[in-house]
């Protein structure tokens, strides 16, 4: 192994240091130091933690590179370590059982990454590791050979639509606000993150933020602001720290501050506020308001913010992975980002794939992919080879693709005619273990607890559908409440103030739509899938209890009862329908109906 | 000026007119509850929805500008439909006791009801409940029949610049009140209960003193200080039992606390009704005008005469008007001799 390049690479992405990532590089530390390797190999090995590269479930994964050829091993624990450095590092013969699967590589293969191009690959912590790949080039040639129409043009061409959710034109909006007279203009990045399931925005700022911070200096430079925000959420202290180091970083190397890269008119910099855990803070007004100290709480548009925005001035906000793409457009060109995606929806999107999925995790694929490839190709199908029941897209304010639709391409306009959203991301895959009533209940909990309470439609009014699925779910719904959703949701949608209850019946109207069957055995007071508390009764299955007792023992009302040795029985009527003694019994003796 | 179409009527408005001003002037009527012409726009009750040419969605016309040529139109069967249902959901989340209302028949949530015809009520549902009373000893607080409409906070901060109270929690149980849950501890101007639409903000003193249909008005202006607010005071069998104050007087309808509280003073029993006389053993009694202007007047000369005008100083009144302090002034230096004169509100 003499004179050999050595690099390890070690996940330390939130998903990664959950699984133990610090202890992993503490242990490969150690270890390289006491086995005396460097002195063997005669070179320096470095070592970096590197942010999620997707596939978080296989944490902590770890890259040993050896003169470039690369070998990963996943699930490392720190016990681990020290046989790498012996048997791969010392003796160069990689551990072939620890190493990852075919699973693995199929979970890349039809990814295309931009935005997560270096996520997982550089050090988020160093400056320079940025930009080794590249990074700062944008900047560099934005800022000193080009005007700030000619920035606008390129990122027109390339076609780059809002992923937050909305999908509004990036350059269009750069451009307004380009065009608008005013002593103060501001940049802000939209990273407050808020739907259930999603972790796009954090992965990109924990792996890579230096992209995003390089995306706005790009912004300010083309709209002509000096001042820039990060509205990002307290409860992402990892992006939070990353964020600040970069900007610390991008301050020493003259990219932010005053007379940036010398340029004597340019000053622009950044600073962070972090939201309080509000999800309508992710609503650009809201998210104004709270950033000037008042109740993050929506007002009417119009006026837009690029017109009259932060403390009154134009302010285009930009979600994280619409700013992470901007460096790798300016740089690889507009054409080039054009190539992927569809003809209205251009580039590729971040979704944090989650559900019943074999390889949950993040992934970037190009606009318009089929659904079907993401769920059986890089998703690897469902787990326990059970059958996919609908993909829920778009998080609290999208809807439920079915299984029939899977070959819809994700895009904004297909999905928004399924009745779905691309939203910031999120999609959440569901088997035929998943009740649709449940899940739109559950979507719509969220968002009712979320609503700032402002308007009528959205305060009352989501209360008032969460009620009556409440009641669908217990049994008591009628066929009148079913009609009075699909009422009550279009009437929410047509008149509430904001995004948040302008969508928030959408999981309701996307499954009554597709699902409604479902809807009308619970009227029935059925439960399909068997998720509804108050419609399941469970029973003992004589021949093959074995009368162990573990259910007896489980259950928390007493309701089970029965001699050793012998069939037990529960009383329905004392019954709370937990399901501890179904999880219980190993011989399948307890019955869910 | 720009040149507006509502439901066929053409009008022109200024630049940065909202279209609910516009259908305003144009005597076009849209319901509206949130929506008060001294405060800025909330656009939160949805009430004042219409729709606009060439825009996809309704939009509240209390906080869209009018564009020139914008065609709008105020009422359709969608939109009245949209708005029957928003005040459904508002009166199934409020108490609908009327009958014991202080604000029955001078409520516009009541008036609304009645115009839509709102009485089955589809969206029954979980109603808040309120405990705790507010113990502030001038502003009742019943937060049970609070809309949410936001005229209390922006009245509170645009107005009086208090912030007082704003909206605290979260989707259903959204609630407006003071920092902490605290009892109101403000100025107690009560511009909050002038705005109120609802019964959810009332004087304490109003309590079952008599409803607003069987009140006379009585405008007036307000005897505390020479800044002299209009103030309408309300009465019924000859007694005080409120005062308001119109929006269409100089001081646009709002008071301070003495201006909108203090009126127990005109009908109590304590009330001076003859000038009283400082006897020497110590006490009142009871004096004729004519007798007390003499004393008064006795004793002036006399310690004049003996330590001179300069002994003598007056302190006037800014209950007093302008002409009745210029008098004032006139006989200290013209009669007593003296510039020790001054004003309650110069301390």
């Amino acid at each position: 192994m003499k004179n050999k390049e050595i690099g390890i690479k070690i996940c330390m992405g939130t998903g990664g240091i959950a699984a133990g990532g610090t202890q992993v590089m503490e242990a490969f530390t150690e270890h390289l130091r006491s086995s005396g390797i460097e002195a063997s190999v005669e070179k320096r090995c470095s070592m970096h933690r590197v942010g999620c590269r997707g596939l978080c479930a296989k944490d902590v994964l770890v890259d040993i590179l050896i003169d470039g050829d690369k070998t990963t091993y996943q699930y490392i624990t720190s016990e681990m370590v020290p046989r790498i450095v012996k048997e791969h590092l010392i003796e160069g013969a990689p551990i072939e059982e620890w190493t990852v699967g075919e699973d693995y590589h199929n979970f890349h293969r039809k990814q295309v990454k931009v935005v997560l191009s270096d996520c997982g690959n550089i050090d988020p912590e160093d400056i320079n590791a940025y930009i080794a790949v590249g990074g700062y080039e944008a900047t560099k040639a934005a800022v000193k050979s080009m005007t700030p129409e000619e920035v606008i043009d390129i990122i027109k061409k390339s076609g780059l639509r809002g992923r937050g959710g909305a999908g509004f034109p990036t350059g269009l909006k750069w451009e307004i606000c380009n065009k608008i007279q005013s002593d103060h203009k501001y940049i802000i990045c939209n990273a407050d993150e808020g739907d259930p399931g999603a972790f796009m925005d954090r992965s990109v700022i924990e792996g890579n933020p230096h992209a995003v911070i390089e995306g706005m200096i790009i912004g300010a430079y083309s709209i002509g602001a000096a001042g820039g925000y990060v509205y990002i959420r307290a409860e992402y202290p990892l992006a939070v720290e990353r964020l600040k180091i970069a900007l610390r970083q991008a301050r020493e190397n003259n990219f932010l501050g005053n007379k940036i890269l010398g340029r004597g008119f340019l000053n622009f910099d950044i600073k962070i506020k972090l939201g309080a855990g509000a999800f309508v803070c992710g609503e650009e007004t809201a998210l104004i308001a709270s950033i000037e100290g008042r109740r993050g709480m929506p007002r009417a548009k119009p006026p837009f913010p690029v017109y009259s925005g932060l403390w009154g001035k134009p302010t285009v906000i930009n979600n994280v992975e619409t700013l992470a793409n901007i460096p790798y457009i300016m740089r690889k060109g507009a054409g080039w980002f054009s190539s992927y995606g569809t003809e209205k929806s251009k580039g590729t999107k971040v979704f944090a794939l989650t559900g019943k999925v074999k390889n949950s995790g993040l992934i970037e694929v190009p606009m318009g992919i089929p659904l079907r490839e993401i769920i059986y190709d890089i998703g690897g199908g469902i787990e326990g080879e059970k059958a996919l029941k609908a993909v829920q897209t778009g998080g609290p304010s999208g809807g439920c693709i079915p299984a029939d639709m899977i070959d819809i391409k994700m895009d904004y306009e297909s999905l928004a005619q399924a009745g779905s959203i691309v939203g910031s991301g999120g999609m959440i895959v569901l088997d035929e273990d998943d009740c649709m009533v449940n899940v739109a209940k559950y979507f719509l909990q969220f968002t009712q607890a979320e609503s700032c309470g402002k308007c009528v439609p959205c305060r009352i009014g989501t209360k008032r559908l969460l009620e009556i699925l409440d009641k669908i779910t217990k049994g008591q719904g009628t066929e009148d409440d079913l009609k009075l959703l699909e009422k009550l949701g279009s009437d929410i949608k047509s008149a509430s103030l904001c995004g948040l209850g302008q969508t928030a019946p959408n999981p309701i109207l996307s499954t009554l739509k597709y699902f409604r069957q479902e809807y009308e055995a619970h009227l029935e007071g059925r439960c399909p899938a068997k998720v509804c508390r108050d419609l399941l009764t469970y029973s003992v299955i004589e021949k093959f209890c074995t009368g162990c007792g573990a259910c007896k023992r489980v259950c928390p009302a007493g309701a089970v009862t029965g001699e050793k040795k012998k069939p037990h029985t529960i009383d329905s009527s004392l019954c709370i329908k937990c399901g501890a003694c179904f999880d219980v019994c190993k011989f399948k003796a307890v019955a869910k109906e | 000026m720009i040149k507006v179409l509502i439901d066929g009527k053409a009008g022109a408005v200024k630049e940065g007119a909202t279209v609910l001003e516009a259908a305003r002037m144009l005597n076009i009527p849209i319901p509206t509850l949130c929506h008060h012409p001294k405060l800025s726009p909330f656009g939160g009750c949805r009430l004042c929805i219409v729709e606009i040419k060439g825009i996809p969605r309704p939009v509240t016309s209390c906080t869209t500008p009018v564009t020139e040529g914008m065609e709008v139109t105020t009422s359709t069967p969608a939109l009245e439909d949209l708005r029957k249902t928003v005040l459904e959901l508002i009166l199934s989340d409020h108490p609908n006791d009327c009958m014991l209302c202080e604000r029955a028949g001078d409520c516009t949530l009541q008036e609304l009801a009645y115009f839509y015809d709102v009485k089955e009520n589809r969206f029954a549902g979980e109603r808040r409940i309120y405990e705790k009373k507010d113990g502030n000893p001038f502003i009742e607080r019943d937060m049970e029949k609070c809309i949410l409409c936001g005229r209390c906070v922006n009245a509170c901060e645009e107005i009086q610049g208090v912030s007082a109270i704003d909206f605290a929690y979260r989707g259903f149980k959204s609630k407006i009140c003071p920092p902490y849950e605290h009892d109101l501890n403000c100025e107690f101007c009560g511009q909050c209960v002038a705005v109120c639409p609802t019964g959810a903000l009332t004087g304490k003193g109003w309590s079952h003193k008599g409803r607003q249909k069987d009140i006379k008005e009585v405008d007036t202006t307000c005897p505390y200080c020479g800044t002299g607010c209009g103030i309408t005071l309300h009465v019924k069998r000859n007694e005080v039992v409120r005062v308001t104050s119109k929006e269409s007087g100089w001081n646009e309808g709002w008071l301070c606390a003495k201006g909108r509280f203090g009126y127990s003073f005109i009908g109590s029993p304590e009330r001076l009704r003859t000038p009283l006389i400082k006897e020497a053993a110590g006490g009142f009694r009871e004096a004729s005008w004519d007798e007390a202007l003499e004393y008064a007047a006795k004793r002036l000369k006399e310690i004049k005469e003996k330590h001179g005008p300069d002994s003598i100083g007056g302190l006037s009144s800014a209950r007093c008007t302008n002409e009745d302090n210029y008098l004032f002034q006139k006989f200290m230096r013209a009669a007593i001799g003296t510039n020790n004169v001054d004003h309650c509100a110069r301390l």
